[in-house]
C-alpha cells in the first residue's frame, strides 16, 4: 500500500474513498451547511486548508515525536489538540478577513474541530503507513473530494428549495434522499477505476 | 425528575439520531450489519457513561472558558482505551469497525451530552443519562443494520447464531453499499416526521 504511486492515491482520495458519500466522513456539515451554494463553498475552503495543513503537522508529529520516544498510544490525543489548534487559526484569519463568510458558517467553524473527515484523514494516513508527501496529497485530495461533494449537493438543494414535497420528506429527509442519488452515482466508481 | 424518566427521554425525545440528529457518521457508516452496529454501540456506550460521569464530578473545578478542551481531552482517554482493549480482545470486530473506534473521540453525541447535561447535572443522573443516551443509540443502529443486512443479503446473522432467514432471498446489494444507508436513514426519517405531525394535528 506503501508504494502507491501519487496520482492513484490523488484519485482514491478524491472518488474511490470520497469522504462524504462512500466513507460517511463529515455528515454533519454535509447536511448542516449545504442549504446554499455559497456557505457551502466557505465551509469546503475551510477544511480542505485544515486537512492539508493537519495531515502535514501529524504526521511531523507521530514520526518524529511520538515514534522516537515510543509513545504511539498518545497519537489519537495530539492528533485532536494539533486539529483544535489549527481551527483557532483559520478562525481568526477567517474573521478578520471576510466576515460575511464567518457570520453564514456560525457554529459551523469551530466545528470543524469535531468534524470526522479532518480527524478521518489524519487516522486514514496512519493506517495506510503513507509517507510524507503520500500523506499530503491524500490530505489535499480528500479535501477536494469533500469540496466537489459539497458543491453538488448545496447546488442541488439550493435549486429544489421551492420543490412540491409532502410535508414529512421535507428537509432532512429530503437530503438523504438526494444524498442517496449522488451516493449511487459514486459507488460506480469502484468499477470504472480498478483499484 | 426521576431515574426512568431521564432513561427513557434518551431513547424517545432524546434520541441522538432521531430526536437530536447527531453522530450520524458511525450510525451510517457501520451499519452493514446488525453485529457492527452492536459492537460500534457498545464502544461509544462505555465512552460516553464514562466521560459524563467524569465531567460531571469534576464539573465545579472546570473553568467554563476552557471546558471544551478539557470535555475532548476526557473524551480522547476513553476512546484510546476502548480502541485498546476492542484491538486487543476483538481484532475481528476492531477490523470491522476500522477507522470509527477512534473517530468516537468527534462524535458529537459525546461531547454534546457533556456540554448539555453533565455539566449541570449530579453524577448519578449524568450516568443515567449516559445509559439512556447509549440505548437509544443503540436501537437506531440495530434497527439500521437490521434492515440494510436483511435487505442486502437476506439473512441477519449475529454472533454466529442466525436470527433470520428469509426463504426468498431478495439481495438487494445496494443495501449494504453507502447508497442504502442514505436511503434507510431517510425513509426512517420520514416516517418518523410523518408520526410526529399527525401526533401535532390530533393534538395540537
Amino acid at each position: 500500500m506503501a508504494e502507491d504511486a501519487l496520482f492513484s492515491i490523488f484519485m482514491d482520495g478524491i472518488f474511490i474513498k470520497n469522504f462524504l458519500l462512500i466513507q460517511f466522513l463529515g455528515l454533519c456539515s454535509f447536511v448542516g451547511v449545504t442549504k446554499d451554494v455559497k456557505s457551502a463553498a466557505g465551509m469546503s475552503g475551510a477544511v480542505v486548508f485544515v486537512m492539508a495543513m493537519a495531515s502535514t503537522v501529524s504526521y511531523m508529529i507521530y514520526t518524529y515525536i511520538l515514534v522516537p520516544t515510543n509513545m504511539q498510544f498518545l497519537d489519537l490525543i495530539s492528533f485532536i489538540v494539533v486539529i483544535a489548534a489549527l481551527v483557532q487559526l483559520v478562525e481568526f484569519v477567517v474573521r478578520k478577513n471576510i466576515p460575511s463568510l464567518y457570520r453564514s458558517l456560525g457554529i459551523y467553524l469551530p466545528l470543524i474541530t469535531t468534524n470526522c473527515a479532518v480527524l478521518g484523514a489524519v487516522l486514514l494516513n496512519e493506517n495506510a503507513g503513507y509517507n510524507f508527501i503520500q500523506s499530503v496529497v491524500f490530505g489535499i485530495a480528500a479535501g477536494l473530494g469533500y469540496t466537489i461533494v459539497m458543491l453538488m449537493m448545496s447546488g442541488i438543494r439550493e435549486r429544489s428549495t421551492f420543490v412540491n414535497v409532502p410535508s414529512a420528506i421535507r428537509g432532512l429527509p429530503q437530503a438523504f434522499f438526494i444524498a442517496l442519488m449522488l451516493s449511487m452515482a459514486f459507488v460506480n466508481y469502484f468499477w470504472v477505476i480498478p483499484i | 425528575m426521576d431515574p426512568l424518566s431521564e432513561f427513557i427521554r434518551g431513547i424517545t425525545r432524546d434520541n441522538p439520531t432521531f430526536g437530536l440528529v447527531l453522530g450520524l457518521c458511525p450510525t451510517l457508516a457501520v451499519t452493514t450489519s446488525v453485529e457492527n452496529a452492536i459492537g460500534m454501540a457498545a464502544g461509544t456506550a462505555f465512552v460516553l457513561v464514562c466521560s459524563n460521569m467524569l465531567v460531571s464530578s469534576l464539573r465545579k473545578q472546570i473553568p467554563s472558558t476552557v471546558r471544551l478542551p478539557i470535555f475532548i481531552i476526557i473524551i480522547a482517554t476513553f476512546v484510546s482505551i476502548v480502541d485498546m482493549i476492542m484491538e486487543a480482545y476483538s481484532p475481528s470486530m476492531y477490523a470491522a469497525l476500522g477507522v470509527f473506534i477512534p473517530l468516537i473521540v468527534v462524535n458529537c453525541i459525546i461531547i454534546g451530552r457533556a456540554e448539555a447535561y453533565a455539566n449541570k447535572n449530579n453524577v448519578f443522573y449524568s450516568f443515567i443519562d449516559g445509559l439512556g443516551t447509549s440505548t437509544g443509540f443503540l436501537l437506531v443502529l440495530m434497527l439500521i443494520g437490521g434492515i440494510r443486512e436483511l435487505l442486502g443479503t437476506g439473512q441477519i446473522v449475529t454472533f454466529g447464531y442466525t436470527l433470520v432467514n428469509l426463504p426468498i432471498n431478495p439481495s438487494i446489494t445496494t443495501m449494504i453499499l453507502p447508497p442504502g444507508a442514505f436511503l434507510t436513514i431517510g425513509a426512517l426519517m420520514a416516517i418518523v416526521n410523518y408520526q410526529k405531525e399527525k401526533k401535532m394535528a390530533k393534538g395540537g
